[in-house]
């Protein structure tokens, strides 16, 4: 691979990591939900991520040319290769702080996708056709939540206080441009994500104000998931996500 | 001594069970078939819900994306399978909050396969395969129930359920075709789930308390037996399409009968685990609990959020 190869193969790891890491936690809301609609609901969305995570990662193999599939790249790597954005891996908590971190990139891949959309590379672009119908299908379902909790009971409007509290952190690093993602923007294949979060911080803030909630500039905080360093919640996420590929490698299942 | 009117009720009705008519929600019904189906069916849907927990143990574990994402449907199909059963056993005049209760309480029960533990990947294979395939075989019997909501439930849920079947028995084929070690998983999950599948028929027809009148009014369609040698004559060629060992070493084809022969039942482990000292029961109603337990916040919200929209409304509209 040449070197823009190399960075075109890094951001669709990155993106299926983003999508991978994000289903997996989604994922662990079945039988866990406050109602059976919200276990099915939740799985859908799950279920969108882990198409976009195989998605991008076919087309990783693909640019790479090595014969490695979205399994190898998915159950083969440790924490230190993964390149997900960190809010994508925080672990669920509870109702409140998985709607709100849901609606954070909902908001966000709404408008990342759209752009990402005029990808030149076709697949890119197809791939963000597909998936940008699904946000915004998502983002009508979390904004409602978000509207209820935080317009709820007393304790509901804590907890979605708790969780803007905490996710603030993490919101920052949406935005945080790196040098290869940046050669990718000026050959028109990447989004600027630099350039989504004047508008992200306006929609949510605006959002957030109709319920009189209120949520700061997003600012980077706690940054280091595209560079391989996470929180030490991911970790055990793959350990338990990679187990059978690790314990049996290099079988069919 | 029945009045004129319930007397006509009653034989209206036991017309319609005679045509093979569908009793519907607005029709009178003795309150003995209306008690009977809502044990039936709400057994029915909570085993759909607790079904998704031995399942669920492997969505997190899935060793493929592709296989992770096929067992994410298809629990949440069986999430679906639960609430279309909840509403339809509301038509009975029951509420879901009554029926949880029921099932937190131990007041109605679940099929008991799920109080064993999922303890390999294979172990998922086997459910979808085995379990599935049993409750296919039950619920295509069941799509002639004479209850109209249950009937058509059944009809829709069917189409599932083969899928389901098909992707548990994809899992095993691809574990008996692998490795010495993977078919050995294989191998031990269906001996596992094998007893226990044959166990959600129920208990031999002599035996059945319900079954005698669930015949009668066609709730039933068909006996225990009778569907359990229908699993068995379509799976153990399954099995040996998988090229694995017989579960039971007493498999025999029956000429004469058209059947084939199986050992005996361990029917003290069948109450055993139906009277709650199953492998997993205490876990399963527990993880039930919980999750409920957790969500009364969020539904507490939800109410609250209703109930202040409709002030509002009121408020305005005044
Ligand atoms: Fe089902
Ligand atoms: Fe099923």
């Amino acid at each position: 691979m040449n070197q823009q190869q190399q960075n075109l193969f890094r951001f669709l790891v990155a993106l299926g990591d983003d999508s991978v890491v994000l289903s997996h936690r989604l994922s662990e809301w079945c039988s866990n939900g406050p109602y059976l609609e919200e276990d099915i609901a939740l799985g859908n969305v799950a279920l969108d991520y882990i198409g976009r995570a195989r998605m991008f990662y076919q087309y990783a193999c693909e640019v790479e040319g090595k014969g490695r599939t979205e399994d190898d790249i998915a159950y083969f790597r440790n924490e230190r290769e993964y390149t997900n954005l960190l809010i994508h891996e925080l672990p669920i908590n509870d109702f409140a702080f998985t709607m709100v971190r849901q609606f954070f990139v909902d908001v966000f891949y709404c408008e990342y996708l759209k752009q990402l959309m005029n990808s030149s590379d076709e697949t890119i672009a197809a791939i963000a056709a597909k998936a940008v119908k699904e946000s915004r299908y998502h983002l009508k379902r979390s904004e409602p939540w978000i509207r209820q909790l935080a317009e709820g009971t007393d304790e509901s409007l804590r907890r979605i206080k708790d969780a803007l509290l905490e996710l603030e952190n993490f919101v920052g690093e949406l935005f945080l441009m790196s040098d290869w993602e940046q050669s990718l923007v000026e050959q028109g294949i990447a989004v600027d994500r630099a350039k989504l979060q004047k508008d992200w911080d306006a929609y949510v803030q605006k959002f957030l104000g109709e319920s009189n909630v209120h949520f700061p500039d997003s600012q980077l905080q706690i940054r280091g998931g595209r560079e391989g360093i996470h929180t030490e919640h991911l970790g055990h996420m793959l350990s338990e996500m990679q187990y059978i590929q690790r314990t049996m490698p290099g079988l069919q299942w | 001594m029945q009045s004129v009117d319930s007397a006509a009720e009653q034989a209206e009705f036991d017309r319609k069970i005679a045509e093979e008519q569908k009793i519907e929600p607005t029709d009178w019904m003795p309150d003995d078939y209306r008690k009977n189906l809502i044990r039936q069916m709400s057994q029915h849907a909570h085993s759909e819900v607790i079904g998704m927990q031995p399942e669920g143990n492997w969505i997190t574990r899935a060793p493929t994306l592709r296989r992770k994402a096929v067992l994410l449907a298809k629990v949440q199909d069986e999430a679906g399978h639960g609430l279309y059963l909840y509403s339809a056993t509301e038509t009975l005049g029951i509420s879901r909050s009554e029926l949880i209760d029921a099932l937190q309480t131990g007041k109605a029960k679940y099929a008991s396969i799920f109080n064993y533990p999922t303890l390999s990947w294979a172990d998922v294979g086997a459910i979808g395969w085995l379990v599935d395939g049993a409750a296919i075989v039950n619920q295509i019997s069941l799509q002639r129930t004479s209850y109209g909501p249950y009937s058509r439930a059944m009809i829709r849920i069917c189409k599932e359920e083969s899928f389901h079947q098909r992707q548990g028995y994809e899992i095993m084929y691809a574990l008996a075709k692998g490795t010495p070690e993977q078919k050995q998983m294989a191998q031990d999950a269906m001996n596992r789930f094998w007893w226990p599948s044959l166990m959600m028929f129920g208990p031999h027809d002599s035996e059945s308390a319900h079954s005698g009148r669930s015949m009668k009014w066609k709730i039933k369609r068909q006996s225990n037996d009778d569907l359990r040698q229908k699993f068995i004559d379509q799976t153990v060629p399954q099995i040996e399409v998988l090229g694995l060992e017989m579960p039971d070493p007493e498999i025999k084809w029956n000429e004469e009968r058209g059947h084939y022969d199986s050992g005996e039942i361990n029917w003290e482990e069948f109450y055993q685990v139906i009277n709650g000292s199953g492998p997993c029961n205490h876990q399963r109603i527990k993880h039930h609990k919980a999750a409920h337990d957790n969500g009364e916040w969020v539904r507490e919200a939800v109410r609250a959020y209703r109930a202040k929209q409709n002030q509002k409304a009121a408020e305005s509209a005044a």
